[in-house]
């Protein structure tokens, strides 16, 4: 009897495992179909209409890699694009993960009314909706814009500056208000992963020697956040290297001298008013590339925080 | 049964008090009087900077015409009047269909496509996080790298499937895409990760709990504040929805619609439109209000001591 138990245990739990993952793979079902409708197929098909040339209306011509021969060879605002992007997403990118982390975690300091209010301030912006008008306001290139009116009465310049129409503007200027605005997924995200830090942590943590708010930081909340960093380095990235919407608010599209065209303005601009889908989901495979190399990096350097 | 409950209730209740006693002693020793007034003064200079467009809204749409037309904008009212607002209804007359059918448009897309998003989003994350089913670091892999292609190039592949499974001009339009998103699952995974215990999930299985029940039961609860958020973030999009080119009824269409019908007509156009906004802005900020003051309000636990 008993040397016949064993077996038909492990049976049994075999049986169960297997039930088991029938009903994971149900609880996965809804998400992954949809997901593979509307997002896995679209990439791929973009992808593959990379290598095509097509104008979104007669049949798509196979053209090999000559969509991205072009990029390089004969497009004259690709490089443009391409630099302006790369200085926006290196300086965007990691002050914008670092301003959402640190104000989550000063905001996370106060008592709960105090950090529901001015939570609710620094996410003012993304509840606003369209809010660069403020910034077309203060930034206005005539004598009355409240930066030109403010900076000719202090006698620091003696004509009004094109804020928004220099070239050497345009990009320190959208630098300052795409950092302005990252106060949102990211910084959300952050304030619930501070939440759910065990606070018997941070109890063991004063007994254990920790001096200061700093020490604190480093040595207990930034490695109990580890996956929430990574998830806000990932939707950093992303941001980062798709600034287009405020450029081309602020800027126009194109800007003087492309001084404020980015990769997605771009690939907007080539799909929309050009019609060539191919060369936009070339452009867009680049993109992707590049943002990839950069997520895979920092993924290593995340973990080595706290050490 | 009821008995028990409560005095399971009243023993936690007296374990957050303790918890949070304890809480304020320990920040004694890790943190400087200076430090925290630096940054309570920072804190509300950065704050009052960030809710400056929304205020500019809320002074602009109550401004009379003759301060409407002061250039350069003032950020501040001189006599404040909700002239703007009130003509409103009289504006509602160049609508195609009454204002009731867009805000039910409006109402019914928001909410159900937000909770089915926030179900179907976490069931999947509660599998990538805490099964070991094959395949899941692949689809895993694959959530996180669809996060990175742009959203744009992918708008004609779309839009052909939409057609191909007959979506267009219906509320699956609306609703299906929003479903599914890589950013819902990668957020709630991640904080199921941290957040929801194996011994936890051991323990539900050995005590009869079914594989479902355990996800809403046990993993649910303990990533309270990443759901609640999420809510947020899914309401926000929603609630400004605004699909082109797959909606032609007029009474398919939401309220962004109606909203900028409206913002477009009337003498004072500037100051309707600004009311227009601040009367749009006030859902998100309810379920903003509702969700992060839970969120905030929530303590630590980790249910498992």
């Amino acid at each position: 009897m008993t040397t016949n138990k064993e077996p038909l245990k492990l049976v049994v739990k075999r049986k169960e495992k297997f039930s088991n993952n029938i009903v994971y793979y149900l609880m996965l079902a809804p998400f992954f179909i949809l997901f593979f409708a509307f997002t896995v197929l679209p990439v791929l098909s973009s992808v593959v209409l990379s290598f095509f040339d097509f104008d979104a209306v007669s049949t798509p011509r196979f053209s090999g890699v000559d969509n991205y021969l072009r990029m390089f060879v004969q497009d004259d605002v690709f490089p443009k694009a391409l630099s302006n992007t790369l200085v926006l997403a290196i300086v965007t990118g990691p002050l914008g993960f670092f301003i959402a982390f640190m104000l989550a975690w000063m905001v996370n300091e106060f008592g709960p009314a105090i950090r529901t209010l001015l939570s609710f301030m620094f996410y003012a912006p993304a509840l606003a909706g369209n809010v660069y008008f403020i910034w077309q306001i203060l930034f206005s290139g005539d004598a009355y814009g409240y930066i030109n009116s403010s900076l000719l009465s202090l006698g620091l310049i003696v004509e009004p500056v094109q804020w928004l129409k220099d070239p050497s503007y345009a990009l320190p200027i959208i630098c300052i208000v795409q950092l302005w605005m990252s106060m949102g997924v990211t910084f959300l995200s952050n304030i619930s992963g501070l939440q759910n830090v065990n606070p018997e942590l941070y109890e063991a943590g004063a007994i254990d020697g920790v001096k200061n708010r700093w020490h604190e930081l480093w040595y207990i909340t930034i490695p109990s956040m580890k996956s929430i960093l990574m998830f806000g380095v990932v939707m950093q990235i992303q941001s980062a290297f798709s600034i287009s919407v405020v450029p081309i608010a602020l800027c126009g599209y194109p800007s003087i001298n492309n001084s404020a065209d980015t990769l997605v303005s771009l690939i907007t601009d080539v799909g929309t008013s050009r019609y060539e889908m191919g060369y936009a989901a070339a452009i867009s495979v680049v993109l992707f590339i590049m943002m990839f190399a950069t997520k895979s990096l920092l993924g290593k350097l995340v973990n080595m925080a706290g050490r | 049964m009821q008995a028990t409950m409560s005095k399971a209730d009243a023993r936690r209740l007296k374990k957050l008090k303790l918890k949070a006693a304890r809480r304020d002693q320990y920040k004694r020793f890790t943190r400087s009087k200076g430090g925290n007034f630096f940054y309570t003064l920072f804190l509300i200079l950065f704050g009052l900077f960030s809710i400056l467009p929304m205020y500019y809204c809320i002074i602009t749409s109550l401004k009379p015409l003759d301060e409407l037309l002061v250039f350069p904008p003032r950020f501040y009212v001189i006599s404040p009047t909700f002239e703007s607002y009130l003509t409103l209804p009289s504006l509602l007359d160049n609508l195609a269909v009454p204002l009731s059918r867009y805000a039910f448009n409006s109402i019914f897309i928001s909410v159900a496509t937000t909770f089915l998003h926030v179900l179907v989003g976490s069931a999947a994350a509660y599998v990538l996080a805490k099964t070991n089913i094959p395949g899941k670091k692949v689809i895993f892999a694959i959530v996180q790298m669809s996060l990175l292609y742009n959203a744009y190039t992918l708008e004609i592949p779309r839009y052909l499937i939409y057609s191909a499974l007959g979506m267009i001009d219906t509320y699956w339009a609306y609703i299906l895409p929003m479903i599914p998103s890589s950013m819902g699952v990668f957020l709630m995974k991640q904080f199921m990760d941290t957040n929801v215990p194996d011994a936890l999930i051991e323990a539900a299985k050995i005590d009869g709990a079914g594989s479902f029940r355990t996800f809403w039961q046990i993993a649910m609860p303990n990533v309270k504040p990443a759901w609640l958020t999420l809510t947020l973030f899914s309401f926000r999009d929603l609630w400004s929805i605004q699909p082109a080119g797959t909606i032609f009824s007029e009474e398919l269409k939401t309220l962004p619609f109606a909203a900028s019908t409206i913002a477009q007509s009337g003498i004072a156009r500037q100051g309707c439109a600004m009311a227009v906004t601040v009367i749009m802005m006030i859902p998100p900020i309810l379920v903003y209000l509702v969700t992060q003051g839970s969120v905030t309000q929530t303590m630590s636990s980790s249910g498992i001591k």
